[in-house]
């Protein structure tokens, strides 16, 4: 950052807006979808951090990163399918499922993930639109990453998927009225199922970015909290995949200021500047949020809303 | 009768060990290591010797206090799992003002009370936090717990670095030490620090309070409907500030106990998971704060057996780890046998046990 000075600071933002905001993007738009069907899913914070571990080894062992980024997303349905079968069984508290499942999950890869701590992966390809560019600081901001370019293109199209077609249908109707989805034939129990195998899958590719792309390595501390943040941004997008992008880039940017700061010498506090995600999560749902109403776009079976 | 009816209430998490030995047994299996070999060394590190026995109870002492901080909110059907935040806040707000305490020349009692007070009026605050914004903004509070958690991590681990960090303390930033004389005892004849007793003072007040007060079957009416609650004209709102704001005192007060009793400073290991163990303990004892207790020592005995397994079996320290999630998500489903199984003894009830609370109705209403 040295050759632009303060000017580094918008730029790094920019870029860690990019950045840091794709593994947000994959779990926010999981959890939406899992949301949709009128669950909650809190445990993709562990599936985030089994995602990373999974990506990472079998990337490393393989020598593509793809298939890491493939290992990843099965793992993360794997898990997802674990808590749908768990919350199947009759009263038994999501909520509660999801919080065992994110013990589990960072426990299991901790475990796991262990002989993987010191090597160094395949990293994910990047496209270089800062090629014009001769500032070196410019030209590493604009190196996007290709999950990125995914994640962007989801969120469109899984809005037209939750409006237009048939499987968008079903998954609103499951999660606005189970006695709905029921009278029609649909049983809430699969749907469900697929929606969280599918959230899982995500949050298992929003975590592989983090050990693949950014920060790149594998080790116990990648994740701090992105899984549960997303799950909260999920209601601050209101339900909405285009909403989940924007929010995305806003936390991003968010979480990239500190590291921005303390690249241009800016190290008082490096610590406050990492919780500013979290900062704005909060103070975010306490204004959107209301105690009388359920919010607006909240499908009617979910629990956390009502 | 009675004891017919506590026998069916407990089944299913007994059950849900037994599946959850079982399974780790498995587990193990895969990874090379002898299951019996492996259940004979937790036992031997746990509860074979006095040595193991004081090192379990130690590890109790803070987990007591943090299941509290998920326990109680419980009772009014929140589901608070930010006992981490209030852990941490709570020791950094204990040395905050233990240091200039001491630097006055007060005796002990006195230090270690204004310290403790400290802990408790920091955790009361961040619990309490999240029932106030849950009542009066509608913002759930499984989440905003664990983001208030995030943040005041952050915030302790900037003042640690900052604000009072201890020059002296180059590689790892800490504060100043508290002087050893000040700090809390040991019950006499033993190694078992003074935060043992509070914790279990502290589950059997709470126990007192849930079931033997009127505020406290107050709470759990609300708990159990809070539509019913508010119908019938109970402060839904000041009861739900009372017992987060207990929550949170038990929380701080444990990492109160972490800075006066083992570490002496506030520094980055606050932040250990007892918190987040402190959720499994709860959840295992049923949010009951008596139960709480057996569930704190075995977990402890759990915790202070792992590096018998890491030493003798090269098996990783996150071994006790997956084996705590393990038993959490097995003693969950098993929630789906409550009140299912019956014993033969006695007629067809028209209910099956007492139920103590079911989390269950938590984040609903």
């Amino acid at each position: 950052m040295s050759g632009i000075g303060w000017w580094g600071v918008p730029v790094a933002v920019l870029a860690g807006a990019i950045r840091v905001s794709t593994p947000f993007l994959f779990v926010s738009l999981g959890e939406l979808v899992t949301e949709k069907s009128g669950r909650v899913n809190l445990g993709l914070e562990g599936t985030l951090v089994m995602g990373a571990m999974s990506g990472f080894a079998v990337a490393w062992l393989t020598g593509s990163p793809w298939l890491g980024v493939l290992a990843a997303a099965l793992v993360g349905a794997l898990l997802g399918v674990l808590h749908a079968a768990i919350c199947s069984l009759p009263r038994v508290n999501p909520i509660a499922v999801g919080i065992a499942m994110m013990l589990f999950g960072t426990g299991l890869a901790f475990y796991l993930g262990k002989p993987f701590i010191e090597p160094k992966a395949p990293e994910l390809p990047a496209l270089d639109l800062g090629a014009w560019s001769t500032s070196p600081a410019i030209r590493s901001a604009l190196k996007v990453n290709a999950l990125f370019f995914i994640g962007v293109a989801l969120a469109p199209a899984l809005v037209w998927m939750l409006r237009n077609s048939g499987i968008g249908l079903v998954l609103r109707m499951v999660g606005d009225s189970e006695d709905a989805a029921r009278a029609m034939g649909y049983s809430p129990r699969l749907v469900r199922l697929a929606a969280t195998a599918f959230g899982g899958a995500m949050a298992g590719i929003g975590g592989s970015f983090l050990s693949l792309y950014y920060p790149g390595s594998w080790n116990e501390g990648l994740s701090s909290g992105q899984g549960i943040t997303a799950v909260a941004l999920v209601i601050f997008a209101r339900w909405n995949p285009m909403g989940c992008l924007w929010a995305s880039l806003l936390f991003g940017g968010a979480g990239a200021l500190g590291p921005a700061l303390q690249a241009i010498g800016v190290t008082g506090f490096y610590h406050l500047f990492n919780a500013l995600p979290y900062m704005v999560t909060l103070l975010i749902m306490i204004i959107s949020c209301s105690p009388d109403r359920t919010l607006a776009g909240a499908p009617g079976e979910l629990s956390i809303t009502r | 009768m009675r004891l017919v009816r506590l026998a069916e209430a407990t089944a299913p998490p007994v059950l849900a060990l037994l599946a959850t030995v079982v399974a780790f047994a498995l587990f193990l299996l895969a990874a090379g290591a002898d299951p019996l070999q492996a259940y004979g060394l937790i036992y031997l590190g746990a509860f074979g010797t006095w040595f193991s026995w004081q090192n379990t109870l130690v590890r109790a002492a803070p987990l007591l206090l943090t299941a509290l901080g998920m326990a109680l909110p419980a009772q009014i059907g929140l589901i608070v799992i930010g006992a981490e935040g209030g852990f941490v806040a709570g020791g950094v707000a204990a040395i905050a003002a233990g240091l200039p305490l001491a630097a006055l020349g007060l005796p002990a009692i006195f230090v270690l009370t204004g310290m403790a007070l400290a802990g408790m009026a920091t955790g009361a605050a961040l619990v309490a936090a999240c029932g106030a914004l849950r009542h009066w903004r509608g913002v759930n509070e499984t989440i905003s717990s664990l983001l208030i958690a995030y943040i005041s991590i952050a915030v302790c681990d900037q003042l640690v670095e900052g604000a009072m960090r201890d020059p002296a303390s180059l590689n790892k930033p800490s504060t100043r030490s508290l002087p050893d004389a000040l700090m809390l005892g040991t019950i006499p004849g033993t190694n078992i620090h003074l935060g043992l007793v509070l914790g279990l003072v502290f589950c059997v007040l709470a126990y007192v309070f849930v079931f033997h007060t009127t505020w406290g079957f107050a709470a759990r009416v609300v708990g159990a409907n809070a539509r019913a609650g508010r119908l019938v004209g109970l402060p839904v709102g000041r009861l739900i500030l009372i017992v987060t704001a207990l929550a949170g005192m038990a929380t701080g007060l444990a990492g109160m106990v972490e800075v006066a009793a083992v570490q002496g400073a506030a520094s980055a290991d606050l932040a250990v998971g007892y918190g987040y163990t402190g959720i499994l303990v709860a959840f295992l004892a049923r949010q009951n704060p008596l139960a709480v207790i057996p569930v704190a020592v075995l977990m402890g005995g759990l915790e202070a057996s792992g590096g018998l397994l890491e030493q003798r079996l090269q098996l990783p320290d996150a071994t006790i780890t997956v084996l705590r999630g393990l038993l959490f998500i097995m003693l969950l489903a098993s929630e789906t046998l409550q009140g299912k199984l019956r014993l033969k003894l006695r007629p067809r009830a028209p209910r099956a046990a007492p139920e103590p609370v079911r989390p269950a109705q938590a984040g609903g209403a």
